[in-house]
């Protein structure tokens, strides 16, 4: 065998042995072959929901086990339409409602459990569960703890400035002035990830307009993002830009990176409107700030003149489960079973209770007051069971498609770039 | 490669090189994974599909819609600035550091080790890296406290391009001095002789031998740094996403967002048919230019 032929051989069948390689990588994902699979987050509390289900395959059967892999969050929203449209979904398919359920129901992808979710739909809260209910029929179930956008604060900033916590919006107004003057920045925010700020936009249309005002976007009317209440706290946002509300440099703070809990707990800052995760955040990143007595949280302030009822809280209600209609019968079952047969069992609920996440369950008072994080568990439990309202955040509540939109003209209001008309514009504009 | 030295008159019709055949495995690699899936882009572009329903044509609406929304014009735009300003910052940089590696001085060496270290990083590590040092409460504006640093890198609307450039050219300077260097070392010596002979200085030695020596290494490094920061997305997106405010949002990166953020997998196909024309256009353009297709060996008889 000369050198031509040798070079030419192998050059085939190292391309043969790639070919193969690469047509075998296709193979292994989603939900076909064989078992039923879950895709769940990185952080926060996820690593319980990987362990709860650790515990439920080394109960269960052979071919009942379930698969978990875990994503981070960006990467997840990224990878489970595709994989859900490609009809490769896993069995559990993790998701936030809100407009993903409504057009995963649409799309007959998700299967209808109304009667097979047991006696689960006593033990949720009812303002929680609703949010897995389309057209009547339930299509997902809470699988985690509750996560509504709170105050959180930062007490010896308040007290070094000499000024008080304010409970009403004219409040907010008059310390932002005298905390600038001390020398501390009034709000911690990570604009830079522009989610957080949706979490001020929500809010302050809420205390202004009341809940009906997003509504009539999630319904689709004509014109409903130019409310005057949408407008009055765009404004008000910029407001608070402009004035000194933020950090100056807000547009660069990153929320992925925790540098808005970092400001906060390193006394830079008073005040942080965030998730209710962010509180595990801060014990695991700042145990020192977070057993202080200078850690404090508290409602989003009161709009003395606005519609609103002040009870109504904003957020994420939790996140929910729903079953693939491209898995096997077997598969689907497995699923259905988990939900119902061990999903929030007693350790489970008391690992979410530890890391400071509650449950949207009625039956645990009792946990809730033995548990360690009692003071922030028994507030959000208030917070949750008392609201009228509970808003899904925006971003997920409308169409997928309009999602993002929102995102980068709420980023353009931030910098300056844009007016609260404009704003209402383009999004109306979306809605076709 | 033997094939032309021992029997070059024997098939003079012939073009010269190695059969076809042996390309066979490559070009049926290629058109698996990179022409087929073309095609499907092209088919795609002329659809409107969220990625979840199924695909609907809808002839030539996704391509006016794409083609007049700004977003897009804005990221023809940024992605043309991207590609020339890249090209303006990484080049001379990248020829300088090249012929200065290229000396035999072992501290020429040493440092030569350390500019390389950049190539050996992962995209998403330099990114995050620098993110944290342009973080304006915790990176480098406020450690070194200078008044004339500006308090926000990435987040300032009217430098983010510029921060982001410079970061990704940090990157692929090393990539670009190592082809300079080589091209340097292969220059022969006695050509620098006889310049210094005739009283051609160092200056004088750089713009008329070394530059003109160096002309197929350039056309080489040209033609990957435009090609490749017309097509440039990883480092981009792990910095600032396309933000603050679109301000980034070059040409790849709107792709991706259109596709799989605003799941308008039809107006993203469409807008990577016009990012491969481009790529093709300009490869072809400076083809054509710098002549490579009648590129031979410029050593003959040094």
């Amino acid at each position: 065998m000369n050198t031509r032929t040798l070079t030419r051989t192998g050059a085939a069948s190292v391309a043969a042995a790639s070919l193969l390689a690469l047509s075998a990588c296709g193979g292994s994902g989603g939900g076909s072959g064989d078992g039923a699979g879950a895709w769940i987050l990185t952080g926060g509390g996820w690593p319980n929901v990987e362990s709860d289900i650790q515990r439920w395959n080394d109960q269960a059967e052979d071919g009942r086990q379930i698969a978990v892999e875990s994503f981070e969050n960006d990467a997840f929203k990224e990878r489970i339409r595709t994989v859900v449209g490609s009809g490769e979904a896993p069995t559990l398919i993790m998701n936030w409602t809100g407009g993903t359920l409504a057009e995963y129901v649409a799309e007959e992808r998700v299967v209808d459990i109304t009667d097979e979710v047991g006696d689960l739909e006593s033990r949720v809260h009812e303002s929680v569960w609703n949010n897995g209910v389309v057209d009547g029929s339930t299509y997902g179930v809470p699988m985690n703890g509750v996560q509504p956008a709170v105050m959180y604060l930062n007490q010896d900033v308040f007290d070094e400035a000499g000024v008080e916590v304010p409970q009403t919006w004219a409040e907010v107004k008059e310390v932002i002035p005298q905390l600038r003057d001390a020398g501390y920045t009034p709000f911690s925010l990570a604009g830079g990830s522009v989610w957080p700020a949706l979490m001020w936009l929500q809010y302050l249309t809420d205390r202004h307009g009341g809940a009906e005002v997003f509504q009539a976007v999630v319904d689709g009317e004509e014109g409903a993002w130019s409310d005057e209440s949408i407008l009055w706290a765009l404004e008000e946002i910029q407001w608070l830009a402009d004035e000194g509300g933020f950090d100056e440099t807000f547009t660069g703070v990153d929320a992925s990176q925790n540098e808005d809990a970092r400001l906060l707990a390193e006394g830079e800052a008073a005040m942080l409107l965030q998730g209710s995760w962010v509180y595990s955040t801060i014990h695991a990143d700042f145990p020192e700030f977070a057993q202080s007595d200078a850690f404090g949280f508290t409602e989003f302030p009161a709009l003395e003149s606005g519609e609103g009822d002040p009870s109504n809280i904003t957020g994420n209600p939790a996140n929910f489960w729903s079953v693939s209609a491209d898995a096997s019968e077997e598969e689907q079952e497995v699923a259905v079973d988990y939900i119902t047969e061990h999903l929030y069992n007693d350790e489970y609920v008391q690992d979410t209770l530890d890391d400071g996440n509650l449950p949207p369950l009625n039956d645990i008072d009792e946990e809730i007051e033995s548990a360690e994080n009692a003071d922030f568990l028994t507030f959000a439990d208030e917070l949750v069971s008392e609201a009228d309202n509970f808003q899904l955040s925006w971003d997920q509540a409308v169409a997928p498609e309009v999602s993002q939109p929102l995102m980068e003209n709420l980023e353009k209001i931030l910098v300056g770039e844009i007016t609260p008309e404009e704003f209402a514009e383009a999004m109306n504009g979306q809605q076709g | 490669m033997t094939q032309t030295v021992t029997s070059p008159k024997s098939d003079a019709r012939r073009r010269q090189g190695p059969s076809f055949l042996m390309a066979l495995p490559a070009v049926l690699f290629f058109g698996l994974f990179a022409l087929v899936p073309l095609a499907g882009v092209v088919v795609l572009s002329f659809m409107s599909w969220d990625g979840l329903g199924t695909p609907s044509f809808n002839g030539l609406d996704t391509w006016f819609r794409i083609l007049q929304e700004d977003q897009t014009r804005n990221a023809l735009w940024l992605t043309f600035l991207f590609v020339v300003i890249s090209y303006v910052f990484q080049a001379p940089v990248a020829l300088l550091l090249g012929v200065f590696m290229a000396g035999q001085q072992k501290y020429r060496a040493f440092l030569s080790v350390l500019y390389f270290l950049p190539l050996l990083f992962s995209s998403v590590a330099v990114g995050i890296t620098f993110q944290t040092l342009f973080s304006p409460n915790y990176g480098l504006s406020p450690a070194l406290g200078w008044d004339w640093l500006p308090a926000q890198w990435l987040g300032d609307p009217n430098i983010a391009l510029l921060v982001v450039i410079f970061v990704v050219g940090w990157c692929f300077v090393p990539f670009h001095s190592l082809l300079y260097q080589a091209g340097v070392r292969q220059i022969p010596a006695t050509i620098y002789e006889a310049a210094t002979i005739d009283g051609a200085g160092r200056m004088r030695q750089f713009f008329s031998l070394t530059l003109p020596q160096l002309r197929y290494t350039i056309i080489t490094s040209s033609t990957l740094m435009l090609v490749g920061s017309l097509t440039y997305f990883d480092l981009v997106f792990v910095l600032t996403q396309g933000g603050p405010a679109g301000a980034t949002r070059i040409l790849p990166l709107d792709m991706y967002i259109t596709g799989f953020r605003e799941y308008d997998m039809g107006g993203a196909s469409a807008i990577a048919v016009i990012l491969v024309a481009v790529g093709v256009t300009l490869s072809l353009l400076l083809n054509k230019i710098s002549g490579s297709s009648r590129m031979e060996s410029d050593k003959a008889g040094a």
